[in-house]
């Protein structure tokens, strides 16, 4: 069975809000949900499937389902794999449409990291009896030193330079100056990146994205319904995951699980990297969209570095315009999660509906790409390519 | 700041079900890791399972000695400077710890390295982190 062509993204939603004091964690999620709802033309009875991962307060999607008044539910699934969780989910509520386990799902995310005051430079605790823990917490692992082994190991293999990990912040806030709800809409330079302190080398504290509140939510429905709506067509064309850890103690930092899920969304969706016209690449960090680019197959191994630079991914000037909303580098990475964020963009891209100084002309295929929990010790991987029709 | 290396306060380990051995050797100056009685390959972190072929798995002392395969120096982590590292043992298995007794920032990938053991808080047992050769 493939998911091609079997589901259509028919609404998209992304909180405006960057430091939500006032809200609760639940709150943000239905007004997430409301949103995509008003966006799509559906009602909340509509909804008969619902996703949501490890941001959704208490037990799996129960509590939520209960809290926003899900009561025809048919379908549900709480896949948590980190900030590709709703990549995931995108594709796992495709599978279930295909499989008339659905019809209408609904995947939400949201999160207030930066009222609780929590960042990527505290351990998170997951809980004791994970295996990995006794061999690990004592010696100081958070995510942004993890993500930095990545980026040191990719500078001494193959010369991979800060100025070129640089350039993709830089790109990301060329765009966010024109996205009013960017938390950082200042144009940096390569410069200012590398003048910035550092947090864990080689990453620079602009290499790392921001911390916001916020949510989001996405509407996945069956062709025939898609149909009957009046927005924009935006169909579900492939779809891959994978998880990748520490191999048994043979650590290799040079490549991520998009090594697989890139080839696994490319051949389900018969699309080359030629006709993708956008991409949204998670971007933790400016390590995370370099060592995703190459291993999507955007360029060879080894060569992220010469293919970042210059504004090669910035809208109009580059070859691969990424992260119009200025990704979570600089507009938004809610929950410290930017996953939704990332399929959100390229839906308004393949819409027409990106900031008209961003916005791809004939953007008619897109790519949406997330890495979930820590890229220097065990990760999730999700990728989709979607299209306008 | 100085970045020479300064000793932080590290949680005890958790010691878990099937971890005892490896801590217990800890307490003695040892690095224990383990191999498979099947297919005879050396994993890391430890596990009851080999995680190459499910066969059953026994400890095996390891040299201590490897090469610092990626690091990151986090010069303004508190109360003191840290450098996180993966060392790759001689053995083949690369494992997660720190980098000390030395001025981290100078530091390399590719540097040879050898274990020295450092103590934990309320009386856990000692933890390997490994030191420039």
């Amino acid at each position: 069975m493939t998911i091609r062509d079997k589901a259509y993204i028919v609404g998209a939603y992304e909180h405006p809000t960057r430091k939500a004091p006032d809200k609760s964690v639940a709150q943000l999620h239905a007004e997430s949900a409301k949103g995509a709802l008003e966006d799509a033309g559906l009602k909340l009875s509509d909804i008969d499937g619902y996703f949501c991962a490890g941001d959704a307060p208490g037990l799996g999607m129960i509590s939520m389902a209960d809290y926003m008044g899900l009561t025809n539910l048919r379908h549900v699934d709480s896949t948590e794999t980190g900030g590709c969780s709703y990549l995931i989910h995108v594709s796992h509520a495709a599978q279930a449409i295909a499989a008339g386990k659905c019809d209408i799902a609904l995947i939400t995310l949201a999160g207030r990291p930066r009222s609780a005051g929590a960042s990527g430079l505290q351990p998170r605790n997951w809980g004791s009896d994970i295996p990995d823990v006794p061999f690990e917490a004592p010696f100081g692992p958070v995510t942004v030193n993890s993500y930095a082994m990545v980026a040191a190991r990719h500078m001494y293999e193959y010369g991979t330079t800060a100025e070129q990990l640089a350039w993709i912040k830089v790109a990301a806030s060329h765009h966010a100056q024109h996205n009013p709800h960017a938390m950082l809409r200042d144009v940096v330079t390569v410069e200012d990146v590398l003048n910035s302190p550092y947090v864990a080398t080689p990453l620079h504290r602009l290499d790392c994205c921001v911390v916001s509140d916020g949510g989001g939510a996405l509407i996945v429905a069956r062709p025939e319904i898609a149909k009957q709506l009046k927005r924009p067509l935006v169909k579900l064309r492939g779809a891959g995951e994978s998880v990748k850890g520490q191999l048994g103690g043979n650590v290799d930092l040079t490549y991520s699980g998009a090594r697989k899920s890139g080839a696994d969304a490319f051949a389900e969706a018969k699309v080359t990297h030629q006709d993708i016209k956008y991409a949204s690449i998670y971007d933790s960090f400016t390590i995370t969209v370099l060592m995703q680019l190459e291993d999507l197959g955007f360029c060879k191994k080894g060569e992220g570095g010469k293919f970042v630079a210059d504004g090669n991914l910035i809208s109009g000037v580059g070859k691969l315009p990424f992260n119009t909303d200025g990704g979570g580098l600089c507009n938004n990475h809610p929950a410290n999660r930017g996953g939704i964020t990332k399929v959100i963009e390229a839906v308004r891209q393949l819409r027409g509906e990106a900031h008209p100084a961003v916005q791809v002309k004939n953007c008619d295929i897109a790519l949406a790409h997330g890495t979930g929990g820590l890229l220097g010790s065990r990760h999730g991987s999700a990728t989709l390519i979607l299209e306008r029709e | 700041m100085s970045t020479m290396f300064q000793a932080n306060p590290l949680p005890a380990p958790v010691i878990e079900p099937g971890t005892e051995p490896y801590f217990d050797g800890a307490r003695e100056g040892k690095l224990m890791i383990k191999y498979c009685k099947s297919c005879s390959k050396p994993h890391f972190y430890p596990r009851t399972l080999c995680p190459f072929c499910f066969g059953d798995t026994e400890w095996k002392q390891a040299k201590g000695t490897g090469t610092i395969y990626s690091f990151s120096f986090m010069p303004k982590a508190t109360p003191n400077p840290y450098c996180i590292a993966y060392v790759t043992l001689d053995e083949g298995v690369t494992m997660m710890t720190q980098i000390a007794d030395c001025d981290l920032a100078t530091v390399k990938i590719g540097q040879k390295v050898s274990v020295v053991f450092k103590p934990t808080t309320a009386e856990g047992a000692p933890v390997p982190m490994f030191k420039p050769i």
